[in-house]
């Protein structure tokens, strides 16, 4: 059991948490996951480390309220416990000093950039970071980004805050302005990842994407998040969770993404009546 | 198990069974009416309606025909099924103790050598075992059903509630890491917990019991006969930290600093070997191991209850004829596909599953397409399975196996139509464990190398069960884990 020590709502729906996991607070690195089961029965998710303290004890994840499992995560407080907690899982990302590096991140995606920009920060790159948002609500984790950037720009699909338009619109000013961009780090949603993809390819940018496809183990056993990278069959809890953006099937990857969609909603719904909710 | 281990217990049998109430038992009953009782068949659920659900098949003997069957029995004096036996369990003494009535009598004396009787009357290939060589196989007749008695009596002790909890005399004051909780470190934690070792079980996933808890269903093996197994070692004081990968969580040289002195890795063979043609990545097709974890594990079944999904196919086409397909082609039958097939490159005959699971799967309406083999998943425009296309086959020269090589007849392209497909192709060892223990030697497919004693390249860490042998079986598995107890019991002592 892991006892929750803190509880924050980031935005509508998003919450971050400091959980008591000595050992994974001690041995992991930036890139890396867990997986957890918020009570007995509920069903095993990934989420990325955000932060942890080695010397208190804890690690820190955020999630957004998308299904049945995040709910039921949501409602568990300060004090409370959560069942199964296992890791650190996932390759640590390659960190190197680049030079220049933007950190796309888009979304609940911006939770997972934030530890990787953070140690591509203390490995000396000078980091722009584009963060995306549907509307300025929405956006999370703005300051803590802003700590680890020397230079931060913001995107909302309806203006609502920075600039209106989609974060590759703000890769292509960078490149049109003369910037030299070393490296693209990108953590959003797969579609963002794709057409981040696409468009460092055309400029030949080495790029960073970290997936998040469906898992069950989280440690090469099941094939459940298996996708197709250059042809070949990758197990991204294994052998990821970051790959060359370039050369991931983005479209393999999208529709894996949906396997599930008719029994999500169903379990999700089912839930929230058990709790008196609507969706 | 080693030779020299076995030899000792075939000299205990052979003083047991001079015993006087063993000769008046061979005596009160002339060999020949014996012989004339016909094998007793086990209840079974009827196919049409377990097909539908995940309450075992086999409803067991009762008392009555437990002893009927223990009558069949003739007591050899040099027990040719004994030899058969990868653990050397002392059936005939088992047997006659039912013959006797005296059931927890013969249970204990089934777990002087097998740990784990519930399980393996269920899931060993007897077949090929102890049934595969008992002597009335030579007379032409159907062989003891020791299967059948070897799970009743285990069955008959846990509803008493009777399993004895051996506490050690003394305790060594030494620490002993198993990694893994399949029947390999069930089996060894349990034997060095009775020497008197402190024993700590590290397990990746959230339940301890490999792949008796993730991969064999319900209906085959109950998971509460595991989760009682795992009880009893918990009152024998040995502690199981699950949520704990090896490698991740910690590795074995941080373990080692932590004050542990020797370790027994047990990790299984968890990775799933795929076909490697296109459209496998798919939505609609599995690995088995999926498949049934989300099943077994995750409860899959009872969705919504548990809300962890599987997709429930009206065609299900699996593709290997193992265990491990068996048991996932007879769970799709259950989760409500219309036609649930097997897709096999050989025959009938080269099936290496056990022979009652392939009788059951028949039985319960599978259908099973031979000469076989897929060499494209085809999918429609939304990225789902439609399709399997596939090759037909001719069994040509045998190869190393033995077994008859199957040959593609060109121009046989067709496709079965599958919205489902489940790859049950076999596994292979997790490259977690040797990547991050320096010094650790593995073989070519990646299994653990370990010399006679089931030590590997590394003093102090032993290894054994499917990390070693890659897929095997529980009963093999769990006479290694029972001999890297006596090892690792010997290394510990004569270290200073
Ligand atoms: C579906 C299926 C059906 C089968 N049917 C039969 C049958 O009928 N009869 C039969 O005899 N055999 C059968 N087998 C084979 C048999 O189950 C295995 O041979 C046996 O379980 C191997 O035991 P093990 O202890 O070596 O490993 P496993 O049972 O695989 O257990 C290994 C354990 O180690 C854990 N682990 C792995 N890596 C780590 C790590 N790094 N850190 C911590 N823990 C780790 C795993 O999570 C797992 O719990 C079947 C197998 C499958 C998959
Ligand atoms: S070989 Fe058959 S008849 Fe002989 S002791 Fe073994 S089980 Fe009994
Ligand atoms: S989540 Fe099971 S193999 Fe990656």
């Amino acid at each position: 059991m892991y006892k929750i020590i803190e509880k924050n709502t980031i935005a509508e729906n998003e919450y971050s948490m400091k959980v008591i996991a000595p050992r994974i607070a001690k041995k992991r690195r930036a890139g890396q996951f867990i997986i957890l089961i918020p009570s007995q029965g509920d069903e095993r998710i990934p989420l990325t480390i955000v932060d942890s303290s080695p010397d208190e004890g804890w690690i820190e994840i955020i999630f957004q309220v998308i299904g049945a499992t995040t709910f039921k995560l949501s409602l568990k407080n300060v004090g409370d416990e959560i069942y199964s907690l296992v890791g650190p899982l996932g390759r640590p990302t390659h960190i190197e000093n680049w030079g220049t590096v933007v950190s796309v991140g888009g979304g609940v995606g911006i939770a997972p950039l934030l530890p990787i920009t953070a140690a591509m920060k203390k490995a000396g790159n000078r980091i722009i970071t584009i963060l995306g948002a549907r509307t300025k609500e929405l956006l999370i984790l703005e300051d803590r980004m802003a700590k680890y950037s020397d230079r931060v720009i913001i995107m909302t699909d309806d203006g609502s805050y920075g600039e209106k338009g989609l974060v590759t619109d703000a890769i292509k000013k960078l490149i049109n302005e003369g910037e030299k961009l070393d490296m693209v780090l990108a953590v959003g949603p797969a579609i963002m990842m794709k057409f981040v993809s696409l468009l460092t390819k055309e400029y030949n940018i080495p790029t960073l994407v970290s997936l998040n496809t469906i898992m069950v183990d989280g440690t090469g056993m099941c094939g459940s998040c298996r996708v197709t990278v250059g042809k070949e069959t990758k197990f991204v809890c294994v052998d990821g969770p970051e790959f060359d953006g370039h050369l991931v099937d983005w479209d393999n990857m999208l529709k894996r993404q949906t396997v599930y969609r008719e029994q999500e909603k169903i379990a999700y719904e089912k839930v929230l009546s058990q709790y008196g909710k609507k969706n | 198990m080693s030779k020299e281990n076995i030899q000792k217990i075939i000299d205990e049998i052979n003083i047991e069974r001079k015993e006087e109430w063993r000769a008046d038992l061979r005596r009160s009953m002339k060999a020949k009416a014996r012989g004339e009782i016909d094998r007793v068949h086990m209840i079974e659920r009827e196919p049409d309606v377990r097909n539908k659900i995940f309450e075992e098949v086999n409803l067991g003997y009762t008392e009555e025909m437990a002893i009927l069957e223990a009558k069949r029995c003739l007591d050899c004096p040099s027990p040719t099924c004994v030899m058969g036996c990868p653990v050397a369990v002392k059936i005939p003494s088992f047997i006659k103790l039912v013959e006797e009535g005296k059931f927890l009598d013969a249970a204990k004396k089934i777990k002087e050598t097998n740990s784990l009787p519930a399980v393996c009357g269920r899931v060993c290939p007897q077949e090929e075992q102890c049934e595969g060589n008992c002597i009335y196989i030579k007379m032409g007749k159907p062989p003891i059903a020791i299967g059948h008695l070897e799970r009743f009596v285990a069955d008959y002790e846990r509803k008493m509630n009777a399993a004895e909890i051996v506490k050690p005399k003394e305790k060594k004051g030494k620490k002993v890491a198993i990694i893994g909780s399949g029947p390999a470190g069930l089996a060894a934690a349990g034997d060095l917990a009775k020497m008197g070792y402190d024993v700590t079980i590290f397990e990746a996933l959230h339940e301890p019991g490999g792949v008796l808890i993730y991969g064999i269903p319900e209906f085959r093996l109950p998971k509460e006969i595991v989760r009682h197994e795992i009880e009893n070692l918990k009152k024998m004081g040995v502690e199981i930290i699950t949520d704990f990968v090896v490698g991740r969580t910690a590795t074995i040289d941080e373990l080692r600093e932590e004050g542990y002195e020797a370790f027994f890795i047990g990790a299984g063979a968890g990775l799933p070997w795929m076909l490697n043609i296109p459209g496998e990545n798919l939505n609609g097709v599995y690995s088995a191991n999926e498949y049934l974890t989300r099943v077994n594990l995750m409860k899959a079944y009872k969705f919504p209850e548990y809300e962890t999904p599987i997709a429930r196919g009206k065609r299900v086409a699996v593709i290997g004829a193992g265990n491990t397909a068996m048991d996932a082609v007879r769970t799709s039958k259950r989760l409500g596909a219309e036609h649930s097939m097997i897709l096999y490159r050989r025959t009938r005959k080269e099936m290496p599953a056990r022979i009652e699971e392939i009788k059951h799967a028949e039985e319960e309406g599978i259908e099973f397409i031979y000469l076989t083999q897929p060499i494209e998943f085809v999918g429609d425009e939304n990225g789902w399975l439609k399709g399997i296309k596939c090759i037909k086959m001719e069994l040509g020269e045998p190869d190393d196996s033995g077994r008859r090589r199957p040959i593609p007849i060109e121009g046989t392209e067709h496709i079965i139509e599958a919205d489902v497909a489940i790859v049950a192709l076999g596994t292979k060892p997790n490259p977690l464990i040797p990547d991050t223990t320096e010094g650790l030697k593995i073989k070519r497919r990646g299994e653990i190398e370990v010399d006679d004693s089931l030590q590997t390249s590394i003093p102090g860490v032993f290894a054994g069960g499917d990390v070693m042998r890659g897929g095997a079986t529980v009963i093999l598995a769990m006479g290694d884990g029972r001999d890297a107890a006596i090892a690792i019991d010997k290394y510990l002592s004569e270290k200073k």
